[in-house]
């Protein structure tokens, strides 16, 4: 009834002012357009502040801090019975270079004549990373002829004493805290004013491999880096293929059929699984079923091509159905076979979009950590996995896992690596995606 | 054609990793309590001898242990970390399985701490307080209700009146096995409690058992099913509430938490070592047997982690923050000449 009598009612009044029902439709479209903009400013701001937190915590992990000191190899202690013979040398343990570097380090403090009162021989021990006595170890082990000199070395200072020049610990909080002392921070100043300790960049973040709870300041990401490239590898060499050629005889050979309608719809099913159920898949197939190896990237490289096949299938299928009918008939047309047109006509000018897809899905890949902690790549893995195809098999850890990993560490030095890993994994995202982008923008090709 | 090559070159990969792959390093799973020490361990080993350095991975101690009975072979793990004593169920699977021989090594103790954020008030508490802020029953005047104390100070007048919050570690931990036996049981036996139950549930003692350490659910006290960071963070988040820890994860985070001491003992790796300190526990790993000699340097590592130089009270074990074994010689002993552990009694 009122409907009918709004219709029936001859519009008052002028085009150029406007009538209250014009206002109001007016109003909701500025209201629209705000309630967008906030949507948009709320976006941003979620990922600035992300930004902000990670690279606030992490940037700091690229620099480490360093002490610089003489290191007298003494034969007498590592070398008892004087003849360099490699086993005879390996006999002598981390322990027995850790103390070598104390007497170094103490000897450093008196001729530098840094007196720091009731400063103990634990504590300038505890000045240096554990990680530093095996170092100098491997070191001496790969060249015997050190043997007896006097080498000028920069090791690996404490977790605890980087934390002091990144500002983390405090005098105050030293004092509360069990595993450093005042002293130590005093002797750091000292230090810090002759330059003998100082930060630099840290390579052995990105090229060394995980360490343990009582040495967060020799741990990286070597393993996981190696790991995840890896695992990129074999999705790359599984997953490309199969998804191109099931694409291909979807879009171009199979018929029209109830079973290739079912195919599809399951292909669109599967890529809305969740990630985890194909780690679930992966850990009774290809470890309990196949008997492959626990933590191996092979098997995390598999699980991961099931996952993005479906991806693949579908970005190629829309590269596919892109190019325009009038090139497959014209290559008919003139006497190519259905195989000849695809491979020498439709593929080349979908291959862009195909591309596209396989690297978004490779970056989607990349940054998957559920179905890899059923495989057992949450491991602590301190070797390095040989090279491929071999090294598929050794165990590895990842990139997304090593993050996972690292918060869960007790040392609060591991939140700072959690965050430094999450700026290499997002480095190497966003190259993904911008070599994705680059491929489309060069090779794409509009009808 | 390059693609039909692609497709044929990936099958042959897919073929050739169902090829079996001899392992040359150890591997090993289990509890998120030994884990972060284990790994101290594996790197320790890796550095000073010529074999790999083991491969790591954590999962519960439950998890572990099933991992580990699943069977023999070189795609099973050799060593099952564990926060708790293996149980007949898994003994049974593990023989079902055909893993018949299991070594049970004890590595040390650890201690479980209650502590709150730095800033907070003191506390020191008997178990008996614990069992009365967090059970969901408990005796008042002889009359069993509902728990119906909100603030320490209710459950003990010597107790700052802090409202009652506590984050006790889920029921998949190994830690809460010994919250539940060594501070809710035991404070439910101490405060008279315990006999109340056994007379309402007409002198059965399991019931009665399990009466007492049925936890209250008006969220006063919290599951955390992560680990202890994530015990930490919700205290970061919530001041007044009070944590169960590990002794080591504490003694790495002392600038932030305030440690509780419980019946007048304050946690330490001494006087857990002593014995004086009533809440610790120890933790093993287990073995098996028919992987000794076929892992290349599998003896070698157990016999490494329980060595003096690793498990000794001067070593990387207690510089970790938990307690060396006094019996340290006879597990020694026990693992140079793998003995597999007698049946459960």
């Amino acid at each position: 009834m009122t409907n009918a009598a709004v219709h029936s009612t001859p519009r008052s009044g002028s085009l150029f002012s406007q009538d209250q029902r014009t206002r109001r439709r007016n109003t909701a479209e500025r209201r629209f357009r705000i309630y967008g903009q906030a949507a948009i400013g709320i976006a941003m701001m979620a990922l600035v502040i992300l930004l902000a937190s990670v690279l606030g915590n992490g940037l700091s992990a690229f620099r480490q801090t360093f002490i610089n000191m003489p290191v007298t190899l003494d034969a007498d202690v590592l070398d008892k019975k004087g003849n360099r013979d490699a086993d005879d040398l390996k006999k002598v343990t981390t322990i027995g270079y850790s103390k070598l570097l104390l007497n170094s380090l103490t000897q450093l403090i008196e001729d530098q004549g840094l007196a720091i009162e009731g400063l103990a021989a634990s504590d300038i021990k505890d000045m240096i990373s554990d990680d530093a006595a095996a170092q100098v170890r491997n070191r001496v082990l790969a060249n015997p002829e050190l043997i007896g000199q006097t080498v000028s070395l920069k090791v690996l200072a404490n977790g605890r004493i980087d934390g002091y020049l990144k500002g983390r610990v405090s005098m105050e909080s030293a004092e509360r805290d069990s595993n450093v002392s005042v002293n130590q921070l005093r002797l750091t100043d000292e230090m810090m004013e002759r330059g003998l300790i100082g930060k630099s960049f840290n390579w052995s973040f990105i090229t060394a491999a995980d360490a343990s709870e009582l040495r967060p300041e020799a741990a990286g990401l070597g393993v996981a880096i190696l790991g995840s490239a890896y695992m990129m590898i074999v999705v790359l060499v599984l997953a490309l293929p199969i998804g191109v050629a099931a694409s291909i005889y979807l879009e171009e050979f199979a018929p029209k059929n109830r079973w290739t309608d079912l195919i599809e719809v399951n292909i669109s099913n599967l890529a809305a699984v969740p990630s985890i159920v194909f780690g679930i898949l992966g850990l009774a197939i290809f470890i309990n079923f196949a008997g492959l190896p626990q933590s191996a990237p092979i098997v995390g490289g598999l699980v991961l091509t099931l996952m993005t096949l479906p991806t693949i299938i579908i970005s190629t299928r829309a590269a596919i159905k892109a190019v325009p009918p009038s090139i497959r008939d014209a290559a008919l047309g003139i006497g190519a076979s259905k195989m000849q047109t695809v491979f020498h006509h439709v593929l080349p000018l979908a291959a862009p979009g195909i591309l596209t897809g396989t690297i978004i899905g490779l970056a989607q890949a990349l940054g998957e950590t559920a179905p890899l902690l059923l495989i057992g790549m949450v491991a602590f893995v301190r070797d390095f996995p040989a090279a491929p195809p071999e090294g598929l098999f050794d165990p590895a850890a990842a990139l997304p896992v090593q993050v996972y990993n690292w918060t869960q560490r007790a040392d609060p030095a591991f939140v700072e690596r959690a965050s430094g890993a999450i700026i290499v994994l997002l480095i190497f995202l966003l190259a993904m995606n911008a070599v994705a982008i680059l491929l489309r923008r060069k090779f794409e090709r509009r009808w | 054609m390059t693609t039909v090559k692609l497709a044929t070159s990936a099958l042959a990969l897919a073929a050739a990793a169902g090829a079996a792959q001899a392992r040359d390093q150890i591997q090993i799973a289990g509890s998120s309590t030994v884990l972060p020490y284990a790994t101290i361990v594996a790197e320790a080993f890796g550095e000073n001898f010529d074999f790999p350095t083991p491969v790591v991975e954590g999962g519960g101690s439950g998890a572990g242990r099933k991992k580990m009975c699943e069977g023999l072979g070189e795609n099973t793990i050799d060593i099952a970390n564990s926060s708790s004593r293996i149980k007949q169920s898994d003994i049974d699977l593990c023989n079902t399985n055909g893993v018949t021989e299991i070594m049970e090594v004890r590595i040390g103790y650890d201690g479980i701490v209650f502590a709150s954020d730095l800033n907070g008030p003191e506390f020191a508490y008997t178990p008996a307080d614990w069992f009365s802020a967090l059970a969901a029953e408990v005796v008042v005047d002889g009359a069993i209700v509902a728990n119906p104390n909100k603030t320490w100070a209710d459950v003990n007048g010597d107790l700052p009146a802090q409202d009652i919050l506590a984050f006790v570690p889920g029921t998949k931990h190994g830690t809460r096995e010994v919250f539940d036996e060594k501070v809710i049981l035991a404070g439910c036996e101490e405060t008279g409690a315990y006999e109340a139950f056994k007379t309402a549930a007409g002198g059965d003692e399991d019931a009665a058992e399990e009466k007492c350490m049925a936890l209250r659910t008006d969220g006063v006290s919290v599951d955390i099913d992560g680990d202890y960071t994530e015990t930490l963070a919700r205290i970061d988040a919530n001041k007044n509430a009070i944590g169960v820890f590990g002794l080591s994860f504490y003694q790495n985070n002392t600038d932030k938490l305030r440690v509780a001491t419980m019946n007048g003992v304050v946690p330490t790796v001494e006087s857990i070592a002593a014995g004086d300190y009533p809440v610790s526990r120890p933790l093993y790993f287990y073995v098996k047997k028919a992987h000794l000699g076929v892992i290349p340097g599998l003896q070698e590592y157990i016999d490494f982690f329980v060595s003096d130089d690793m498990a000794g009270p001067d070593g990387p074990l207690a510089a970790y923050g938990l307690v060396s074994d006094p019996e340290l010689a006879a597990t020694q002993e026990m693992v140079a000449t793998g003995t597999p552990m007698a049946p459960l009694n």
